[in-house]
């Protein structure tokens, strides 16, 4: 089953001459910005480039009515070379239809634009993942710790983060600096 | 003997939340509102500032279980994950089941039996009504309503009983297995099922009766805690929030799953996005999904309740003591788990918060290489400062009472 947006998405932000390869070609400056996955399970997917983000996502906003975010995280990819695949999901009330995007960042800089300029939603959810994983979502304004404290050390999801690793006890602050950033 | 004059030295506890803000102005005070306030509930903190009593901003803090959701499941089976996927949303843990079941099946490309299907979705809308039932009443007790909410948690607690004479547990159920359910109906389940749905009429008539036109709850829900469609959707609010302002966006009818499609129901929706439309959202809702069950009463078919698929079900257990590659299936079952083929997906649920979403990454492995859970509540928690602020600070409590946050599901 695929909606008829999914082809017009696919004609429209797609260059024709990207190829559907494989979402673990390393990005250089040959890859296209954006390369279709096809629709997997009712869903279209689209890997993507770092730099391609931003202008993707304003336009499925502005032009395909993509209204709703619906979640970013990250899958751990140990051993590649661009180690990090940042999954955002959208949908669209009008279409009721799904749209995927992934986007590979190595782990020496594991750098995205964030969206909270366009979904307000985004804020936590970049803030999650970044407690995680350690993304760096370029743009947020409040990249705190969400689920974690301050001090915490290292991103509990990543693949090479010890399932029983203890954490350092949070250092004693006084009760007067709570509140002060 | 003399005291010690050395005071007793204080345990190194800090506050790991710090707000993003201080006082602005010198009229303004900045309070803490929980973490695990009597009149809220889960591990969630608001720093507000205060203008006498009204709040100037907030800024919400989820909290945290530290229960490792997401780093255990890479560690488990595909069916070891279920008993986890209960404690999301354990107000209605049988839609998280089935949901992630679901979403597994389809990665595995199980066709479930009709008998499964007709059955995950009676129980789905019986365990959604429950959810709401918990919802509205403990936002009822915080206004004071305390008859209203023994009526509604009556009804709940029957519902209860009778979904653990069924699963064998009362509010973790684990009832959802890949490829199907853990075991069928008992006999004289259904028969009791109708007794409690008359039971359910009873007593949401009598709460309609109390409420619904009494001066002070009107008071209190009215024009309070607003949020427009605009707002609703950037902060991607979904569920009864969001059909509170008025958007009918339902996936059991945008894009029908289970036997969704083949059933009669409306989508109720508000009109203000205030307390009050949250409120009688959530009551319209429960009555749809008592008439679906209803109709599903008439619809569920015979036959059996597991797929004939031995990559993810058991043997029988006469086979198993009789056959070896029976004994290897349910070894290797057991040992190494069912086998998901690579790929991921995202699938997505009405829940009866909002959308419960599970992305699922397999590597054709017997664990999963991740299970990222999209829940309601911890997408509502992000928004929710926008539909406290310009409030009364009494008001932080009937306004999070309507968002109903889960802490399970906040956690990661």
């Amino acid at each position: 089953m695929t909606a008829p947006i999914f082809e017009l998405l696919q004609q429209q932000l797609v260059p024709a001459d990207a190829d559907a390869a494989s979402t673990t070609a390393a990005a250089d400056a040959t890859t296209p910005p954006v390369r279709s996955l096809g629709v997997q399970h009712g869903v279209l997917v689209l890997a993507i480039t770092p730099a391609a983000l931003l202008p993707l996502a304003q336009r499925l906003r502005d032009e395909f009515t993509f209204d709703l975010f619906l979640d970013v995280t990250a899958v751990d990819w140990p051993g590649e070379a661009l180690r990090f695949e940042v999954v955002h999901h959208f949908y669209s009330t009008t279409h009721k239809a799904r749209v995927r995007l992934k986007i590979r960042v190595p782990e020496s800089d594991p750098t995205v634009e964030s969206l909270t300029s366009l979904y307000g939603s985004a804020g936590y959810m970049e803030r999650e993942c970044h407690d995680m994983y350690g993304i760096v979502f370029r743009g947020n304004p409040d990249l705190r710790p969400i689920l974690l404290y301050e001090g915490f050390v290292g991103h509990p999801l990543r693949k090479d983060y010890p399932k029983q690793k203890e954490q350092p006890l949070v250092p004693y602050r006084p009760p007067q600096s709570a509140l002060v950033r | 003997m003399p005291l010690s004059a050395e005071p007793i030295l204080q345990p190194p506890i800090a506050n790991p939340v710090q707000a993003v803000f201080t006082a602005s102005r010198d009229d303004t005070t900045v309070v803490n509102i929980g973490p695990s306030h009597p009149a809220t509930h889960g591990t969630v903190q608001i720093i507000a500032e205060l203008d006498a009593e009204k709040v100037v901003r907030t800024d919400v803090h989820c909290g945290y279980l530290h229960r490792g959701f997401e780093k255990e499941c890479e560690d488990h089976t595909w069916h070891n994950l279920i008993p986890y996927v209960d404690r999301l949303n354990y107000c209605s843990a049988l839609i998280n089941n089935f949901a992630y079941c679901d979403a597994v099946e389809q990665l595995m490309g199980i066709e479930i039996t009709p008998r499964t299907k007709y059955l995950r979705t009676l129980l789905a809308e019986y365990n959604r009504v429950a959810d709401h039932l918990t919802c509205v009443a403990a936002q009822l007790m915080e206004l004071g309503a305390l008859t209203a909410f023994l009526y509604l948690v009556t009804v709940r607690d029957s519902m209860y009983e009778h979904l653990a004479a069924l699963t064998g547990a009362r509010v973790t159920y684990s009832y959802g297995r890949i490829g199907g359910l853990a075991f069928d109906v008992p006999a004289g389940w259904f028969k009791r099922l109708e007794e409690i749905l008359g039971e359910y009429e009873q007593y949401i008539e009598r709460v309609h009766g109390l409420v619904d036109r009494n001066r002070i709850f009107i008071d209190r829900m009215r024009n309070v805690g607003v949020i427009s469609t605009k707002d609703a959707l950037h902060w991607g609010f979904t569920g009864p929030i969001l059909r509170s302002t008025g958007v009918p966006r339902d996936l059991r009818k945008d894009t029908p799953y289970l036997a969704y499609g083949e059933l009669d129901f409306d989508v109720p929706v508000g009109i203000n996005g205030d307390n009050y439309d949250r409120y009688y959202v959530r009551m319209r809702e429960m009555d749809e999904s008592v008439y679906m069950v209803r109709q599903l009463l008439e619809m569920i078919p015979e036959g059996p309740i597991m797929v004939d698929d031995r990559r993810c079900v058991f043997p029988d257990k006469a086979l198993v003591y009789t056959e070896i590659e029976s004994l290897i299936n349910h070894f290797k079952l057991v040992m190494e788990g069912p086998v998901v083929p690579a790929g991921d997906i995202y699938l997505a649920h009405e829940g009866a918060n909002g959308e419960l979403g599970f992305y699922i990454v397999s590597t054709g492995d017997g664990q999963p290489h991740k299970v990222h859970v999209r829940s309601p509540s911890f997408v509502h928690m992000g928004g929710v400062h926008t539909m406290l602020n310009g409030y009364q600070l009494a008001d932080i409590v009937t306004t999070f009472g309507s968002v109903n946050m889960i802490g399970g599901e906040c956690d990661r």
